[in-house]
């Protein structure tokens, strides 16, 4: 395993943590390109609120397996995890603007109702209202002045995000749909991971 | 008897907008206060249909035996083979046995009608279909006196239903409606789009269409009807009763839990393509009569 893993983690300690910002950008555009030019179907807007939804939710699961990918593994990319956790909330933030802005036409009222009245757009609304937090204080000067132990409490709160996302996705569905589902175990599975006993103390935590 | 209904939706050919709003002002009132505040922003029917193309129409489709997404049923549903199809018809009727669809069908009168089709997801399309009045199939096979409801049945052909396959649900698909809403005039059964037979997806060779209902009622692949004196279960209502209720009519003012219903997104718009507003009974106004004194809110 370390034949595979060492490479990596030396090839992660020469890329910079900005590369991620704008490889995580990339499909955005790209995306609204296909949706704009048929490459979506012939009801781009779903297509595409529904693309940016399931990246958001990707990359949520993503910055989840860091901390035991580094625990099990001993694959090391902490470095990246602030870049995919704020990559996670600008894809929440455009998947949300499609909604506004392209699905809903700008029709606040119905919205409005919506929010209240529909369960998968509560839940979904609570999962993106607790992760403004979450994206004000990715930056050190928060970590600073929060002081390390109650920055990672508040940042917990990922943990709800990514659950209620998940559930946000399954609702989504007429039926039960494997997809989502397997978001949801996945996730699940990452938070549990977070709970197995260590083996031998070694002093550090290096769950964050 | 056939061409009961125009097709040419023009201003001349529907009901005076200030006829049907007073109708309309009269089922706000059941359907609960504060409705008719919505009626000013509202559309008219008299907007011009312009049919989606026939690759639209076939491309974006709800048929869960072959799959979930919008894109399986185009995807999947060939390996359908449908010659050599039968239909049962069964219940209440003079004339009951199992016909080879010809038999049963090839008298009929086909035209085209041009229908607004409204799913209960809030996207619509228009489709130019080509099929003969419901009514003219059930006075064929002779409605016997005690009958009050029409129940129908998609086919079940697991080998090559990728969704009945995954159990998505429980099929066969059924679906019911009121014998007099099934002998309305607008009711259809369809087997082409544009001239052309229907492509499976579509629910060939013979699927229903009625226009002033959630596209879920237009059960496809008919392979059994059925006459009765009971209200017939109906798959989505089975599955989901607060969600999906028997007469499922497009009902701008009645909220549906998951979406709300008061406007729509027309298929083939593209990416800056605006909401419109949901028609009452999908623009059919004409159908009110055959739900006077019943509360649409309550029966939805």
């Amino acid at each position: 395993m370390t034949a595979l893993i060492d490479p990596i983690n030396s090839f992660a300690r020469k890329v910079p943590a900005w590369a991620v910002y704008v490889l995580l950008s990339l499909p955005i555009p790209y995306f609204f390109y296909l949706a704009a030019t048929g490459g979506l179907g012939f009801e781009p807007i779903n297509s595409l609120e529904r693309e940016m939804g399931q990246v958001a939710l990707q990359l949520i699961i993503v910055g989840l397996l860091v901390t035991p990918a580094r625990r099990f593994l001993g694959l090391n990319l902490l470095k990246f995890r602030r870049a995919i956790g704020v990559m996670a909330f600008v894809y929440v933030v455009v998947h949300l603007g499609i909604w506004v802005v392209l699905d809903m036409s700008l029709r606040f009222e119905q919205m409005w109702g919506d929010i209240w009245k529909r369960p998968y757009i509560t839940v979904g609304m609570v999962a993106f209202m607790m992760m403004i937090p979450l994206a004000v204080t990715s930056n050190n000067l928060s970590v600073r002045k929060m002081g390390a132990a109650s920055w990672r409490k508040l940042h917990k709160l990922t943990y709800i995000a990514a659950v209620l996302g998940a559930a946000h996705f399954i609702m989504i569905q007429k039926v039960w749909e494997r997809e989502p589902l397997i978001y949801l175990a996945v996730i699940l599975g990452a938070l549990a991971l977070r709970y197995i006993p260590k083996q031998k103390a070694t002093g550090v935590d290096l769950r964050g | 008897m056939a061409h009961r209904w125009k097709n040419t939706l023009t201003s001349a050919d529907v009901t005076p907008k200030s006829i049907w709003m007073n109708r309309r002002s009269v089922l706000a009132g059941l359907a609960g206060a504060g409705a008719l505040s919505s009626v000013g922003g509202m559309a008219t029917a008299q907007d011009a249909l312009t049919p989606n193309t026939l690759e639209e129409i076939r491309s974006y489709n709800n048929f869960y035996e072959f799959g979930t997404g919008k894109g399986d049923p185009s995807a999947n549903a060939g390996a359908m083979d449908t010659s050599g199809w039968e239909v049962t018809i069964d219940g209440l009727v003079d004339n009951p046995g199992t016909y080879a669809l010809n038999d049963l069908i090839g008298d009929m009168t086909v035209e085209e009608r041009i229908y607004r089709f409204r799913c209960v997801e809030a996207w619509s399309m228009v489709v130019p279909w080509n099929g003969f009045e419901l009514a003219d199939l059930l006075n064929k096979v002779g409605v016997q006196s005690g009958a009050t409801h029409v129940a129908f049945e998609t086919a079940v052909m697991p080998e090559v239903m990728i969704g009945v396959q995954r159990r998505v649900m429980d099929f066969p698909y059924v679906e019911g409606l009121r014998l007099d809403e099934a002998m309305h005039p607008l009711t259809l059964m369809a087997t082409g789009i544009y001239d052309e037979p229907l492509a499976n997806q579509n629910g060939a060779p013979m699927r229903l269409v009625v226009p002033w209902k959630y596209g879920f009622k237009s059960i496809k692949s008919i392979v059994r009807i059925t006459l009765t004196d009971e209200q017939p279960p109906t798959s989505w209502s089975t599955i989901n009763p607060r969600e999906y209720g028997f007469y499922s009519n497009v009902n701008p003012q009645v909220d549906h839990p998951r979406w709300s219903q008061a406007s729509e997104r027309v298929i083939g718009g593209g990416l800056f393509a605006a909401r419109k507003d949901t028609l009452m009974f999908n623009g059919y106004p004409e159908v009110a009569s055959l739900y006077e004194g019943l509360d649409l809110a309550a029966n939805y």
